[in-house]
């Protein structure tokens, strides 16, 4: 017993504890299934071919696996009238999502930064205002943001594109870096403004890489959301410049003759992939980064 | 030249006063220590002086330049934080390097200056370590580096040396002494250590709610107080402090309150003649326990004084042996040699010497 459990906190146990533990793990597993099961539909949907999918049930393993659906919705299924697949629209999103969520993750933590460490009368107004910005619902901007677009030339563009979920990220990453940099010790700019630094000098060498949680937890945070975003990508772009998630609406809604099922789950998972890689990639410090503030250094 | 000037310094935090009018002269190369109760505003000063805080009120020049308006880096100063303030994102070497790295310090000057003070202050052996792998009392030596490889104008030290064990302690304030005899640099140094204070300052700053209580060399602050408060603060364990009124008969005697025995303790004429009041004023009486000792221990000198009284603790310290007794309702304290302990419960012959008694007025507090 103590070989096998001889690091970590000490653990109550007997019978009554085993049993719960168990409970646990059996409550755990259920969760998991409940989410797993639709990405197992959609996996295996995309596997099959449409004969199969027509015949056989919703739950069964494909009879022989084959990566059509996935090439066709990557490279040829129509999208509207152009029959190139998702993949212009693939590169689309991520011309979009880099630069908007590198620099929203930048101005916000130069915002929570400056809220924090430098303040200033007004900061607290100034914050709020833009806290407030994270909580208006999106539809409501549509109208101003169309006509704020026009007026800049960026109508339709990516670029316009960028700008929108730039100004619209910096709520949040500023609520993440603002609490993050709450949580960081005055007296350390203080001895860093003794050592003769200025504004960014202790920005980046002092402060950035000790935000390293926040800003993992800001780029999954944005990445998501803007990969993710359809609402914006269908009311600021057209045709040529949609993101993915519009093409994947358009592609799932051109019927023509028999739906085809496979190829709009293959199509579904792709439009998902990057944002699980991300969550694959930087998840530990997902988790570890919103807990981050309750242990102080 | 950094002389330090601070003219009736105001500091305000809202509507909360924390320095209320402070003047000091702090002369070129002179070792200052400030010592004071938790919350006086210490740390405040400290920051006032570095820029870290801006002043409500008042001017602080440094050599004579007023620098109200000027910014921490543009004053030449080095701060010790009470909190370390350490990045702990870097390690050892960059945290002590980072202010020459700043100031664009040539590379080779910034090793010499680095191996100089990690080898004063034993921590060449951490230089790669983070923050978060070092004991307190090593990230406060990190802290001290950081300040000292600078070698600005004024150093400003904040506890610098609480946390450490008694060794490396008395170490560390004999290589702060010897820094300063080396460099010569103005220093402010802020502890609540009483020896630390006494054995380093060429003058102790004795603070007290906002206020400078008084400033002079450490011997004044400890033979001369200028009030109760100062009286009680400095020295360790504190003056014994007993309350009592005077009594004019044939000379001047100190009868102590609550005392039921007759016990009057006889003032002694030099400082009878400087003072003049009346019958029945009510006065503190200030013993200093190495004042109180066995009646014989000493060679017999003028202005003795013998008492008895039984004794109720015994707290032996090794060199000395405090003994614990009571006169009226004050708890008093005598420091004796310890061949001279005796039990407790035991009546002890107590020998005063009176010449270096203290008198304040107890209404006011004020040395008489
Ligand atoms: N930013 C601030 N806002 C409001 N009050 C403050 C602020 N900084 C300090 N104070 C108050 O000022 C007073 C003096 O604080 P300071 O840190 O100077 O004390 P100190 O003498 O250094 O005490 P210690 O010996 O405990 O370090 C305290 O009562 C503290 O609560
Ligand atoms: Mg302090």
């Amino acid at each position: 017993m103590s070989a096998a459990n001889s690091s970590g906190i000490v653990r109550a146990s007997g019978a009554g504890q085993r049993f719960l533990r168990y409970l646990l793990y059996a409550l755990l597993v259920l969760f998991c299934l409940y989410y797993l099961v639709p990405l197992y539909v959609m996996l295996t949907t995309s596997l099959k071919t449409v004969g199969e999918i027509r015949t056989g049930s919703l739950m069964a393993l494909p009879d022989a696996p084959t990566l059509g659906a996935w090439s066709k919705a990557w490279d040829t299924a129509c999208v509207g009238v152009r029959c190139d697949g998702l993949k212009p629209y693939f590169w689309n999103s991520v011309v979009m999502v880099v630069p908007a969520v590198l620099l929203s993750t930048l101005l916000g933590a130069l915002n929570g930064y400056a809220l924090t460490k430098w303040r200033f009368r007004g900061a607290n107004i100034i914050f709020a205002l833009m806290l407030f910005g994270a909580f208006i619902p999106f539809q409501v901007v549509l109208l101003p943001m169309a006509r704020t677009l026009g007026l800049l030339g960026l109508a339709g563009s990516v670029f316009g594109l960028i700008l929108v979920h730039t100004v619209y990220g910096l709520a949040f990453s500023t609520l993440f870096f603002r609490n993050f940099f709450v949580g960081v010790s005055d007296s350390i700019v203080n001895a860093a403004k003794i050592d003769g630094a200025g504004f960014f000098r202790i920005f980046f060498a002092i402060m950035m890489p000790m935000a390293l949680p926040a800003i993992v937890v800001t780029i999954i945070w944005q990445f998501t959301q803007i990969w993710n975003d359809f609402l914006f990508g269908v009311a600021f772009t057209i045709g040529d410049s949609n993101p993915l998630t519009v093409a994947l609406n358009n592609l799932v809604n051109t019927s023509t003759g028999v739906k085809e099922y496979n190829v709009d789950m293959a199509a579904a998972i792709i439009a998902a992939l990057p944002t699980l890689l991300v969550y694959i990639i930087a998840g530990k410090y997902f988790v570890r980064g919103l807990a981050a503030g309750a242990v102080k250094e | 030249m950094a002389s330090i000037s601070l003219n009736n310094v105001f500091k305000r935090f809202g509507s909360t006063e924390v320095l209320k009018g402070i003047d000091l002269e702090i002369e070129d190369g002179e070792f200052i220590v400030l010592v004071g109760p938790s919350g006086c505003g210490k740390s405040t000063l400290l920051n006032l002086i570095s820029g870290l805080e801006t002043i409500s009120e008042g001017e602080v020049l440094i050599g004579d330049k007023r620098v109200n308006n000027v910014p921490p880096k543009d004053r030449d100063i080095a701060l010790v934080f009470q909190s370390y303030a350490l990045y702990p994102t870097k390690n050892v070497r960059d945290n002590i390097t980072f202010g020459m790295q700043t100031r664009k310090v040539p590379e080779s000057e910034q090793q010499a200056a680095l191996s100089e003070v990690s080898e004063m202050l034993h921590i060449d052996h951490l230089l790669e370590r983070k923050p978060g792998q070092l004991s307190g009392g090593q990230r406060q030596r990190v802290a001290m580096g950081r300040a000292l490889v600078r070698k600005p104008e004024v150093f400003l030290f904040d506890e610098p040396l609480s946390n450490l064990d008694a060794k490396l302690r008395i170490e560390m304030r004999t290589e702060i002494k010897k820094l300063h005899q080396r460099l010569g640099k103005t220093i402010v140094y802020v502890t609540h250590d009483q020896i630390e204070a006494m054995t380093l300052a060429s003058r102790i700053a004795v603070m007290d709610n906002g206020h400078i209580r008084q400033f002079a060399d450490p011997t004044t602050v400890y033979e001369d107080p200028v009030d109760l408060f100062v009286a009680s603060f400095m020295g360790s364990p504190p003056m014994n402090m007993l309350p009592g009124k005077i009594l004019r008969d044939g000379g001047l005697f100190i009868e102590p309150a609550g005392d039921t025995s007759g016990l009057r303790f006889p003032v002694p004429g030099e400082i009878a003649s400087r003072f003049t009041a009346n019958e029945g004023h009510e006065v503190v009486l200030g013993l200093r326990p190495e004042t109180i000792f066995a009646a014989g221990a000493e060679l017999a000198g003028p202005d003795r004084f013998v008492f008895e009284r039984p004794i109720d603790v015994i707290e032996p310290t090794g060199p000395d042996t405090m003994l614990v007794f009571t006169i009226g309702e004050t708890e008093m304290i005598a420091r004796v040699r310890p061949q001279d302990e005796a039990p407790v419960g035991t009546s002890f012959r107590f020998e005063v010497e009176m010449a270096k008694a203290k008198l304040f007025d107890r209404a006011t507090g004020v040395r008489l």
